[in-house]
């Protein structure tokens, strides 16, 4: 073991900044990182294990303790549920014996559950060592036990291919585009180089004024401005980054993997442009771990773009050198964040920095460095291509341009929609085929839970700003336990645990929903519901601790006899239930529980 | 009018609590003027007799027997408080919550170092014994708690306050230092 892992840790230089890619590698090779390649790989990169260990017990996709031959990520978000996740867990759980959590005794096959895998427009999927199953019911759970059984190869087992570049033969992934509607910016026709060949022609704070005028603003959910994000680092000293955020981990979006499939180099040429306006040299894509089956394919393009010259050395001759290299993630939702982007760029754990300085003054490598989502980079490129004016009639005022939106949930037709911003969310209803609802979640888990007296409001970001993510909630679903409660469960295991607050409320405001849930709930809890909800907002780093309350009090305020019809207006109820409590103890000494009450 | 009645107990706490109570020192003189104590190890008085008017609880739920006087504490007491990160959090003991209560026993009876002896590997199964819960609950989950007086241990001081403002119908004044642990 010791010269695989001193390979290994030499294949990415000895750099202690790759101990994601290492970890990666390490984890594939033997299905966990144990202790002894922990002291390994610290020994070879001349660093203490706890480094080591404390970037291997942040990433979900990393474990100490060896994981099945086969180990199986079931995704159980709000829409996989929807979709029947519980029945499909369930045969897994009945094939195999075991129950989630858990690994099978010849330790073929191991049974996690994992938060949202960016296919909410196909699910239930699970994740089998790299390779996605989609839309799985019981009778295909039955055939993937008998393969894995069988010894398959994990490729072997998938039968069908998805639409695009999916079925390309270096993917061949079942994974299906869905896309429902093309917009003018992003997913229209487009050839490679047009937009960078303008953008070389011209000064770069030209390309700065550009996509300034252009009205560009991000598409990663934030919407700040990205010419005014570019024109900051520009004017800082030294060498600079360019970065794109492809973590894509709000539950229920998955865009920036439809756009990673089909419109890779225009991603790329975006980042091109993005370097050419910061004077960056060098780029990483940071992509989430869910999506590895796109590595060959990524690597393609970008192989394809330096051979014609769009990225290497003296780019279409211009004398400019600009490069990206893709970067993995390792299942944690939080890296989606800029600055934990970073860090675990730089094979760390993913805990956000405190701001200022913001990533555009120190950033990758404590250098100046962009960050952008995939679709704003994909803008950018055609922004240069067709010009700012052209871009900029598109859309509202203050929101120009389209939104590739992610819409999943009780629809008849869920996949990918470029529309311009500006459309209400009953067009946008209309458009998929949603009838019967109760409740569209807008922007996520981290965005609001809207009720049908707001639905004439419109997608924009002076309105209902939105990274693209759209759940449709039917009218048959308990809003509080099918939502609200997922939701809460998910930013409870997702906080990094910086803040104290994020870390303990996050889990706190869990435990009392779930108490209203089961009908234990009072009127009080639901006051201190928003208090807390109110402490955690001010007193958190970032982003997450920012919103991860809104499920809450998003429901609270628009679905408020929802609440009221499940609690109990008096003055203290408890939920403890001691036959419940030592059922445990009982079993461990061989007692029966019933005699506690 | 008759002295309030002061009753407390010492659940999954360290009785670090209680001697942070006897720390008011030679106040304890004024208190006697002041209150009578029922139920309490301070005078051993092992149940309720009477009716009380204050109970101060200091550790949280660990097991069944915690939860049942803790119940009995709410029965006989009007005002309750919670008395230190114990009561209020769950406090040190909570740190076996989320460890599987087997492997908790298991631990404590044939794993660790101190029970070599246990050859047998006997789990102890009295059934006087009360049963551990499948996590330490903090005193609120249990029943309604008025109030909170944090700290571990709380300041001699703060508890003194507490008490006497709450006696006394007095407002509470409590200084920042007294509340205040970094
Ligand atoms: C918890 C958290 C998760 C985030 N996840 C993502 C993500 O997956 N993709 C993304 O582009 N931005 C994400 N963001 C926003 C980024 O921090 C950042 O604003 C964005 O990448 C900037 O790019 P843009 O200006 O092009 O939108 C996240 C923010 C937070 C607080
Ligand atoms: S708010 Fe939450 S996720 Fe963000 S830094 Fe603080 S603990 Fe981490």
């Amino acid at each position: 073991m010791k010269e695989k892992i001193s390979r290994i840790v030499e294949n990415f230089g000895n750099d202690a900044a790759r101990l994601m890619d290492i970890l990666s590698e390490v984890q594939s090779e033997y299905g966990c990182v144990s202790c002894e390649a922990v002291s390994a790989i610290a020994e070879n990169l001349h660093i203490s294990e706890v480094d080591v260990i404390q970037t291997r017990s942040f990433y979900h996709f990393f474990t100490e303790e060896q994981v099945g031959k086969y180990a199986v990520y079931l995704n159980n978000s709000v829409v996989s549920c929807m979709n029947g996740m519980s029945d499909v867990a369930d045969e897994f759980q009945k094939q195999l014996g075991v129950k989630f959590g858990q690994k099978t005794a010849d330790g073929l096959v191991s049974l996690h559950y994992t938060a949202c895998i960016g296919m909410s427009d196909q699910e239930p999927a699970a994740i089998i060592n790299d390779v996605v199953f989609t839309s799985l019911t019981r009778n295909k759970v039955a055939k993937l036990v008998a393969d894995m059984r069988a010894g398959k190869a994990v490729n072997d087992m998938v039968t069908e291919f998805g639409d695009g570049n999916n079925a390309n033969p270096i993917v061949r992934s079942m994974v299906k585009n869905n896309i429902m509607k093309t917009g003018p910016v992003v997913l229209d026709a487009y050839e490679v180089g047009l937009g960078l060949s303008k953008a070389l022609g011209m000064d770069s704070k030209a390309v700065i004024k550009e996509v300034l005028d252009s009205g560009l603003r991000g598409r990663g959910g934030a919407g700040f401005p990205t010419g005014m994000k570019w024109e900051f680092c520009s004017r800082e000293a030294g060498d600079h980054y360019v970065m794109c955020n492809a973590d894509e981990g709000e539950p229920g979006t998955f865009k920036d993997r439809v756009l990673l499939t089909e419109r890779a180099s225009m991603v790329f040429e975006g980042m091109a442009i993005g370097a050419y306006a910061i004077g960056a040299k060098e780029g990483v894509l940071y992509l989430r771990r869910e999506y590895k089956y796109m590595k060959a394919l990524l690597e393609n393009v970008l192989t394809e773009m330096r051979s014609e010259n769009l990225l290497g050395n003296n780019i279409l001759g211009k004398g400019f050198n600009f490069d990206i290299r893709v970067q993995f993630g390792a299942g944690a939702y939080v890296c989606g964040e800029e600055s934990a982007l970073i860090e675990s760029a730089e094979g760390k754990r993913g805990e956000p920095r405190n701001r200022p300085p913001f990533p555009a003054q120190k950033g990758y490598k404590g250098k100046p460095t962009i960050v952008n989502n995939v679709e704003t980079f994909c803008a950018a490129a055609r922004i240069l291509d067709r010009g700012a004016a052209w871009h900029k009639a598109i859309g509202t005022p203050e929101s120009s341009g389209t939104k590739v939106l992610s819409i999943s949930g009780d629809c008849n037709a869920p996949g990918v929609y470029e529309l311009p911003w500006g459309m209400s969310i009953s067009e946008m209803l209309t458009m998929v085929g949603a009838s019967d609802v109760q409740a569209v979640q807008v922007a996520g888990p981290s965005g609001i839970c809207l009720p049908p007296a707001q639905f004439d409001r419109k997608i924009a970001l002076e309105d209902l700003p939105t990274g693209g993510s759209m759940i449709v909630i039917g009218n048959k679903r308990d809003l509080l336990k099918d939502v609200v409660l997922n939701f809460m469960e998910f930013f409870a295991d997702e906080s990094c645990g910086s803040c104290v607050t994020c870390r303990s409320f996050n889990m706190i405001l869990k435990n009392s929903i779930e108490k209203v849930v089961e009908g234990h709930g009072i009127t009080k809890d639901i006051d201190d519901m928003s208090a807390w909800s109110e402490i955690l907002r001010k007193t958190t780093r970032c982003g997450l601790g920012q919103t991860s309350s809104n499920p809450i009090t998003t429901t609270i305020k628009n679905f408020r006899p929802l609440y009221d019809a499940r609690v109990k207006n008096v003055e203290y109820q408890s939920d403890f239930d001691m036959s419940k409590a030592v059922v445990e103890s009982c079993a461990v000494v061989g007692r029966s529980a019933e005699i506690h009450e | 009018m008759s002295k309030p009645i002061i009753a407390t107990t010492s659940l999954a706490g360290c009785f670090g609590c209680h001697m942070s109570i006897l720390d008011i020192d030679d106040r304890i003189l004024q208190l006697i003027e002041l209150v009578e104590f029922n139920k309490s190890p301070i005078d051993d008085i092992k149940t309720f007799t009477k009716q009380c008017d204050i109970g101060i609880i200091e550790g949280g739920c660990c097991n069944s027997e915690n939860v049942h006087v803790l119940k009995e504490f709410r029965k006989n007491c009007k005002i309750l408080i919670s008395l230190g990160e114990c009561a209020i959090m769950g406090g040190l003991p909570a740190m076996r919550n989320g460890i599987p209560v087997k492997e908790c026993l298991e631990e404590a009876y044939w794993g660790g170092p101190t029970v070599g002896l246990n050859t047998e590997k006997i789990m102890p199964n009295d059934p006087e014994l009360p049963m551990i819960l499948d996590k330490v609950y903090p005193c609120h989950e249990i029943v309604k708690i008025d109030y909170y007086l944090p700290g571990c241990a709380p300041r001699a001081d703060l508890i003194w306050a507490a008490v006497v403002a709450l006696v006394t119908g007095d407002e509470l004044n409590i200084p920042y230092e007294l509340v205040k642990f970094d």
